[in-house]
């Protein structure tokens, strides 16, 4: 006879399960209910039925779809779900996370490898949260010589001021989170603060290899800021505006990239400078300095400056397509919200169901952010593919690169800028229409 | 500590670039014999001092004292030793044959070639003579070994240059040659095949095919490095030029090898000394003479092709049957005598120097090894490069750090 569990008792068995639900409802009634119930007061509430919602109704129906979708409607109008969630914080970090795997997974069929394997059973899609986790569980290691509330601070700053980077990218028409009329200024002022971070970081460290990967980091950001920032003149210069959303919705009819290809030549390759990635990723070279200003980071510490990176990554690609390549217009290939849903309600058997509230997107924001992501996923594609056909360039060669190259190509990019407009086939009044 | 002023140690003038002038005054030494980094030197603030190893991912088992100003180095210290093992101490208390599997640890990639000069002075020591066949056997063995060592270096310089891409191909590629190896001799590493007297074992039915199918294979690939690797401008751009060993300062400085072929010597003992069959089997050497890292890093991959022919020559040329081995008595002894080998390994010479006394046990066993006689040119070739450069330059040399420690 041949005894699965011999230690399996039946009591034993129902008290766990009775242990297990006096716990999940402990902790829902604990922590779940004052969230949900926290995010209800946040939330200004919609009159529904000709009653003004409290949070505590508002609660009580949370089961009912009729009644919870007009309260979905209000949290998304609200700050909270676009810093947090959709155009903001959340969305790029899905994005980032997916850049990694993706990166992983493509380097690997680049160099005839497998990659993340085992890690969730598809093709090891769940590696990054086991990297994660790992990341969390390990100790945070402090240099005993670091000046330490700065060197505890850099790397929550660093994801800070790539969030801020995010906040100000565009997604779908009326989809981004401050909408400012500046709004490219806020690009340059955002980019302007990562080298000061990384050599706050590289200093406060107190170590030799962090302090030449700061050094390295800091001349390669400044010395390509200039580059970049005039490269993007050309579509100012052209659109007559700052504000990133009415630059991306001046593409309608065709993306400045058919017009200022040496532009957006330029800014790609400033790009990947400051994005530190091969072949620009000097601040990190391990052969000559470990992982330069990263070297000291241990832990969730280092897992917060890789986050931050990947953020910047999606924001540099995103504002890439927001300029160049058209923003969020493509076909359209979303198809309508079907209408008897609407008016006739969901025939479920013989319950039909009218749901008020509905739909929860606009079919131009569904087919705006569809056009924008999958813009974004192919300029991400071509960041991540130099990495596995060049080897790392020189700090000098990067210099030369940056000073004397890109900053006359940059010029000749506003010049043709310029020129467009001048000759009246752009800008305002143009032959072409906007 | 020596506070004088003191001028700049003349050293051997490479062609690079000068460094900068403060670092010229407060490189010098007030000893211009020492080398640079164990004279006392003038404290400069300028100056920083880097510990690149034993714990660095672009050191290796050693540690390289690098002093920089800015950018650029000053004085570079390579400082070996964090692997030795005692080899040549603890081939004295073991026999004849016993030696065998501990003399090739050293560089458990090259392990035939390492062995092969042991193996070739015992024989002369102990008077035997050497089937045809095992010549043959030892020459493919050892220029397989040569290839899979070649890999392993050139997967290492192109993660030192940042080319992760370098990395995998060589080290997934190198397979093939290790698989070749364990049909061979049973292991994919440290085969301790070489035995006095011949090899340890026949090769496989069939090894003639199946080799000549993957070292063709393996020819095709590696040519197509030169798409991703050597004619790459980025990594052109970055060796071109640094770390230039001029044809006068490599034979002073007594490297060997692929460093001295990539300067415009044109040496390699399968060609000057030929040992077992390699004076019936057509080598030719590759020689550069730009003598930069470029240079010193193509001159293996262009050695590994001729590897391939001289495997395919030799497989030709092999006698189909015979013996490989001669039996021999068990705990032979030597005579009072002494012996000097000298093969070619994947980093140059490598030479063997055994004394008999009479007994089981040798006297001494001296390994004179290409890795330590390359490493001496590294001060002289990063003296006033940039810190960029020094990987590039460093694993140029075709240093093997547990080799040079034995």
């Amino acid at each position: 006879m041949s005894v699965i569990a011999p230690d399996f008792r039946l009591s034993g068995f129902i008290r766990s399960i009775f242990d297990n639900a006096f716990w999940a409802l402990l902790l829902a009634n604990l922590v779940g209910i004052p969230a949900i119930m926290m995010v209800l007061f946040y939330i200004e509430m919609p009159v529904i039925d000709g009653e003004l919602l409290t949070p505590f109704l508002a609660f009580t129906w949370l089961a009912d779809p009729s009644r919870t979708l007009p309260i979905v409607h209000a949290f998304m109008a609200t700050d909270l779900f676009r810093v947090m969630a959709f155009p903001g914080f959340g969305f790029a970090a899905l994005i980032a996370a997916a850049t990694i795997f993706v990166e992983r997974k493509l380097l690997a069929k680049l160099q005839l490898r497998v990659g993340p394997f085992y890690c969730g059973k598809i093709e090891g899609i769940l590696q990054l949260m086991g990297d994660g986790l790992k990341l969390i569980s390990k100790e945070i290691i402090i240099p005993a010589k670091a000046d330490k509330p700065i060197f505890w601070v850099a790397p929550v700053i660093f994801v800070a001021t790539a969030a801020a980077f995010v906040a100000l990218i565009p997604v779908a028409p009326g989809w981004v989170v401050a909408d400012v009329d500046l709004g490219l200024l806020a690009v340059f002022a955002v980019i302007g603060f990562f080298p000061i971070i990384t050599i706050l970081s590289a200093w406060s460290a107190n170590s030799k290899f962090p302090f030449i990967g700061g050094i390295r980091a800091l001349f390669q950001m400044v010395s390509f800021e200039i580059p970049l920032i005039l490269s993007l003149l050309g579509v100012v210069i052209l659109t007559g505006t700052l504000n990133l959303s009415e630059i991306a919705a001046s593409q309608s009819a065709f993306p400045w990239i058919i017009f200022l290809p040496i532009g957006a030549i330029v800014f790609f390759t400033t790009m990947l400078a400051e994005l530190e990635r091969i072949p620009f990723d000097l601040p990190e070279a391990e052969s000559e300095i470990v992982a330069g200003w990263l070297t000291e980071f241990s832990g969730m510490m280092y897992g917060l400056v890789q986050l931050g990176t990947y953020l910047k990554l999606y924001a540099f690609a995103a504002l890439f397509v927001v300029l160049f390549l058209g923003g969020w217009h493509g076909p359209m290939v979303v198809p309508p919200f079907p209408e008897e849903i609407l008016t006739e309600g969901i025939v479920m058997g013989p319950v039909t169901a009218k749901i008020p509230g509905l739909p929860l997107f606009t079919q131009e924001m569904l087919n705006g952010t569809l056009w924008f992501v999958l813009k974004t996923v192919g300029v991400i594609f071509f960041i991540l593919l130099p990495r596995g056909v060049f080897p790392r360039i020189r700090i000098d060669m990067l210099l030369n690169l940056g000073w004397s190259k890109l900053i006359g190509l940059a010029f000749v990019n506003i010049f043709i800028a310029l020129g467009l407009l001048y000759a009246g086939v752009l800008g305002p009044g143009g032959m072409l229409p906007q | 500590m020596i506070t004088t002023a003191t001028t700049d140690t003349p050293t051997t003038t490479t062609a690079a670039a000068p460094p900068a002038p403060v670092a010229a005054a407060a490189a010098g030494s007030a000893a211009p014999d020492l080398p640079p980094g164990l004279a006392l030197q003038k404290v400069d603030e300028r100056i920083m001092t880097l510990n690149v190893g034993p714990q660095h991912p672009g050191s290796g088992h050693m540690r390289i004292i690098v002093q920089i100003d800015g950018d650029h180095i000053v004085a570079c210290d390579p400082d070996p030793g964090y692997v030795h093992r005692g080899e040549e101490k603890m081939a004295e208390y073991r026999n004849y044959i016993t030696n065998i599997p501990h003399l090739e640890r050293p560089v458990i990639h090259d392990s035939c070639n390492i062995l092969y000069p042991y193996v070739l002075g015992v024989e002369e020591l102990l008077g035997i003579e050497t089937p045809e066949r095992a010549k043959y056997v030892r020459v493919i063995a050892s220029e397989l070994n040569r290839c899979i060592y070649t890999m392993y270096w050139l997967a290492i310089y192109g993660i030192f240059l940042g080319h992760s891409t370098m990395f995998m191909w060589p080290a997934g590629d190198r397979e093939l040659l290790i698989d070749l190896m364990e049909k061979m001799t049973g292991a994919r590493v440290t085969h301790a095949h070489f035995v006095p007297g011949g090899v340890r074992n026949d090769l496989p039915p069939n090894f003639e095919d199946v080799c000549l199918r993957q070292v063709n294979y393996f020819e095709k690939r590696i040519k197509e490095y030169a798409d991703i690797f050597y004619d790459n401008p980025i990594l052109i751009s970055r060796t071109r030029e640094t770390g230039v060993l001029s044809r006068q300062d490599a034979i002073r400085l007594g490297t060997t090898g692929s460093v001295l072929r990539a300067s415009g010597v044109d040496y390699d003992v399968r060609k000057k000394e030929p040992y077992d069959v390699y004076d019936e089997l057509d080598v030719n050497t590759n020689v550069m003479t730009a003598g930069d890292s470029y240079a010193r890093s193509r001159v293996p991959w262009l050695d590994m092709m001729e590897s391939c022919n001289i495997i395919r020559s030799a497989l030709e040329k092999m006698p189909k049957s015979g013996s490989v081995r001669v039996k021999l008595k068990p705990n032979p002894k030597g005579g009072n005598d002494t012996v000097y080998k000298r093969v070619e390994s994947g980093r140059g010479a490598l030479g063997c120097y055994i004394v008999s006394d009479g007994k089981p046990e040798p006297y001494r066993v001296k390994m004179s090894v290409g890795s330590f006689r390359n490493l001496i040119a590294l001060p002289y070739l990063l003296k006033g490069e940039k810190l960029g450069n020094m990987p590039a330059v460093y694993w140029s040399l075709n240093y093997w750090p547990v080799e040079a420690d034995r």
